[in-house]
């Protein structure tokens, strides 16, 4: 491998990780603070990729200014996650709350496969490409190496826009305290007169929007296929699990490490790429159940 | 407390008798029922591993890689014989089966059911991946195989494979009914409930957990290599998460924890899902999505809990020991 | 003298900066009923999950019938012989009392023949025999879910002696229990202790119960044993009255 091929890799893998990274926070914040898996995490990734791919395609038929396809990638994102966010969690995820971890798990799996079909009634079953944005900004040349400005500043520029915007959300504002506080010790919170219902609504449609952004900003690399959603889910929970459950910095380090591992996997050895991030998962498992950055949780006896 | 458990019998057997007895009133139903079973058999795996609060969303690897298995040896050997591709799938599932179980055991609810996900993502992109060795999307064509030597006609086979199938059904469920309700099939509720007090008693919880895990993979991977065989076919599809979302579901729908339930729900989910897929099929995952959440919702004993509130009949209970949850309805209606 | 059937040495464990044992030396000798007293919040729990591998000391050593078990398991440090039962009762939820107690029976006489049912086990009359001495046999076929708190504790015990025991060790049998039950259940307790010949380590608050039915009594304050002996004698000690008894 010349050192031009690791470079590109390094930029490839952060691109990708950018993605991942937006994802899976979500999906880590929501357990955080609702302690649910949320199966369905993977099609809010995947509708909102659709919904931004269609908006652009709209805005071209209207003829309008292609720069307008920025802000309707974050309109995808934000449509998404409150319009289905709140649609989820006030019909459904509420009445579960109490049920058995098992049954949690189920629900948001059976709303899982529902979206799925939603997105093929939609948007059919062809693949969709919609690369406007990511025309727009052009290329660069990094010792001799083009590359898309979209991939290598704007992506990684939002994610770490989220991640520090996501600590300042949590440290300072109130809402951002009750998730802490809740996150930390539901018992807590309820005794102190927290209203949980609230901080869950607003938690899980703050995650929503995180996923359905990672699939909007996602859309213009790659082409939207039925079963992307599918694949998201179980690689963002790859990421969240490495990190340790309800780790928003840790998210940030494993998205990086699966990652760059997978990007350097395409070049080196390509049959491997998908097994790369269940590989990094595994072995971190193996030595720490709980995850890089979680807190072993024990019986009180 | 014998009244009760002869009329369970008594349902078992009509059950048993009217399946076998059905493809000779309706030819065209033997390999949707042999399909049917099949599914059924996979779905036991789940609902053993449910017994312990565990659910996997990937025990599809486990019934497609013991139809690959089949369908390998199959081609090695030229058509084969039907025993030795059955046994084939059956080690490789068992043997696959202990290896994913010894790791993904060590883990719990959302670790456990995800893990496994992963575990089967990998092999249906292998199975996709490496098109020059399985075929890719298209799969691999199983050769009618040889039954003990003798060279069959497609009708008869199919016979065989109906009359296998269903007998396999018949003992490995009440083997697994027998396993259920022993020290080491109880300690599964135990997992469920209190892993720190059977630590406590000398026992590993993971010991339990993995013998379980074990006998899951080898009952899915019976049913996949069954259902193979039967439609001569092996595909990646097979191995996606979609089809174990499908074996997680009709367990749910079937009424979670219970054998009887597993293939109630496996024969009805094949019958409806043969008339009304041809018109639902664009939304075929969204009716099954729907049906999962009404069924969590609203009757959370699936079909063998509402055959009990139609009889009035409890067919099971508090304790997960289908004799005792007997005896207690007795004492309950008293 | 003969050797102790428990020996702890020098034992150490420190959570996030706070020292809960610092330098824990205990025999419990063959036969004995120890009881061990101390402020709350003390870690004499900690004692308890130190001594059966739950957590790991971060120094010192745990000896029992000669063997270094220090570094072993809940599970290994059970089947060697020492049961234990907890201040929150730890049962099967789904399971009937009788069958807990069987389930415990089954691991402990290695019954893993998939075809033999948990409810026609050999043991299943020894179990409801222990179930009758521990005055809980009409609760055989109750859910453990629907018992009270006291009952609960009782089961907890019966599983624990259920498994035959050299040492029994009790996390506050009486805590959370009615006044009047709390004698009730330390008379079933040394009755089955007595019986069964079981030596018994029991963390306990009640000075009265510990006055009646303790052979010896430690001191556990600051993460040490500070004194030790008969009943009478310790809790009558002026610095053990201060610092434990509050008086």
């Amino acid at each position: 491998m010349t050192w031009q091929l690791a470079f590109l890799a390094t930029l490839d893998g952060l691109a990708y990780a950018a993605l991942v990274f937006m994802v899976a926070v979500g999906l880590t914040l929501i357990f955080g603070v609702l302690r649910i898996l949320n199966v369905a995490h993977g099609s809010f990734y995947a509708i909102g990729a659709y919904l931004a791919a269609s908006l652009g395609i709209a805005i071209a038929a209207g003829g309008l200014s292609p720069w307008l396809t920025f802000p309707a990638l974050i309109l995808a994102a934000v449509l998404v996650g409150t319009i289905l966010g709140t649609l989820i969690e006030r019909a459904l995820l509420r009445y579960v709350y109490l049920k058995e971890d098992v049954l949690q798990l189920l629900v948001t799996f059976a709303v899982f496969m529902i979206l799925e079909d939603v997105q093929r009634l939609v948007w059919g079953v062809n693949p969709y490409f919609e690369a406007v944005p990511l025309r727009l900004l052009g290329n660069i040349s990094l010792g001799g190496i083009f590359y898309t400005n979209y991939q290598i500043l704007v992506l990684p520029a939002v994610a770490l826009l989220i991640l520090v915007g996501l600590r300042l959300f949590l440290r300072t504002t109130l809402a951002g305290k009750l998730i802490t506080a809740v996150t930390e010790d539901r018992e807590m919170a309820t005794a102190i007169g927290v209203d949980t219902g609230r901080v869950y609504l607003i938690t899980f449609v703050i995650g929503a929007t995180l996923a359905a952004l990672g699939g909007a900003l996602a859309s213009p690399t790659t082409s939207l296929v039925p079963g992307m959603g599918a694949d998201m889910i179980v690689l963002s929970f790859a990421v969240v699990a490495t990190a340790g459950l309800g780790q928003v910095e840790g998210a940030a380090l494993a998205a990086l490490l699966i990652g760059l591992g997978r990007s350097f996997a395409v070049y080196l050895m390509p049959e491997l790429e998908v097994l790369v991030p269940y590989l990094v998962m595994a072995l971190v498992l193996l030595v720490r159940p709980e995850g890089l950055f979680g807190v072993a949780q024990r019986r009180r006896i | 407390m014998a009244g009760r458990l002869n009329a369970q019998a008594l349902l078992a057997v009509a059950a048993v008798v009217l399946i076998a007895a059905a493809p000779l009133m309706a030819q065209w139903v033997k390999v949707l029922l042999t399909i049917a079973l099949a599914k059924g058999l996979a779905v036991l795996g789940i609902m053993i591993l449910l017994r312990a609060g565990q659910v996997s969303f990937g025990h599809a690897m486990f019934y497609a890689a013991s139809a690959y298995a089949g369908a390998f040896v199959g081609r090695w050997t030229g058509g084969g014989e039907l025993f030795v591709l059955i046994g084939a799938g059956l080690a490789v599932s068992l043997a696959l089966g202990l290896a994913i179980g010894v790791f993904v055991v060590r883990y719990r609810y959302i670790f456990f059911a995800m893990l496994n996900l992963a575990f089967s993502m990998v092999l249906f992109s292998i199975l996709e991946k490496f098109f020059h060795v399985t075929g890719g999307s298209d799969g691999m064509r199983i050769a009618r195989p040889t039954v003990l030597g003798m060279e069959l006609e497609r009708a008869p086979f199919e016979y065989v494979m109906f009359y296998l199938t269903l007998g396999l059904v018949v003992g490995l469920a009440w083997g697994v009914r027998r396993y259920l309700a022993s020290p080491l099939g109880q300690a599964l509720a135990a997992v469920k409930s209190n892993e720190t007090r059977l630590e406590y008693l000398g026992m590993s919880a993971r010991h339990a957990l993995l013998v379980g895990y074990v006998l899951s993979a080898g009952l899915a991977g019976l049913g996949g290599v069954l259902a193979s065989i039967t439609q001569g076919l092996a595909t990646p599809e097979i191995a996606y998460w979609v089809r174990s979302g499908e074996f997680v579901f009709i367990a749910i729908l079937g009424g979670a924890g219970t054998v009887a339930g597993a293939f109630a729900g496996a024969v009805v989910y094949e019958g409806v899902r043969s008339y009304a897929a041809a018109y639902f099929a664009d939304i075929w995952q969204m009716v099954l999505g729907a049906v999962l959440l009404a069924i969590i919702l609203f009757a959370p004993g699936g079909l063998v809990g509402l055959a009990e509130r139609l009889t009035g009949r409890r067919l099971r209970g508090g304790s997960a020991d289908p004799a005792v949850a007997a005896d207690q309805a007795r004492v309950g209606e008293r | 003298m003969s050797q102790p059937l428990l020996e702890t040495r020098d034992l150490q464990i420190q959570f996030g900066g706070v020292v809960a044992a610092s330098g824990v030396n205990l025999d419990v000798i063959e036969g004995e009923t120890l009881a061990i007293i101390g402020p709350n919040g003390a870690g004499k729990t900690t004692f308890l999950n130190l001594c059966t591998g739950y957590i790991k000391p971060s120094a010192g050593r745990v000896t029992f019938r000669g063997a270094d078990i220090t570094a072993r398991s809940p599970r290994a440090i059970t089947r060697l012989g020492i049961a234990r039962a907890f201040q929150i009762p730890q049962l099967f939820a789904e399971h009937t009392v009788l069958e807990n107690l069987l389930l415990a029976a089954a691991v402990r006489d290695r019954v893993w023949n998939p075809f033999r049912r948990l409810a026609t086990l050999p043991a299943r009359g020894e179990m409801l025999a222990l179930l009758d001495l521990v005055g809980a046999g009409d609760l055989a076929d109750q859910p453990v879910e629907v018992l009270p708190e006291g009952r609960r504790k009782l089961v907890d015990i019966a599983i624990a002696l259920a498994l035959k025991p050299r040492l029994l060790l009790l996390d506050e049998p009486t805590s959370g229990v009615a006044s009047a039950e709390k004698f009730q259940i330390m008379d079933i307790l040394a009755n089955a202790l007595a019986r069964e010949r079981v030596t018994a380590v029991f963390v306990e608050h009640d000075m009265e119960v510990v006055r009646r039915y303790a052979s010896r009594v430690a001191v556990w304050n600051t993460g040490k044993i500070t004194h030790s002996g008969p009943p009478d004698e310790v809790l009558s000690d002026p610095d053990v009255r201060r610092d434990v008894i509050g008086l």
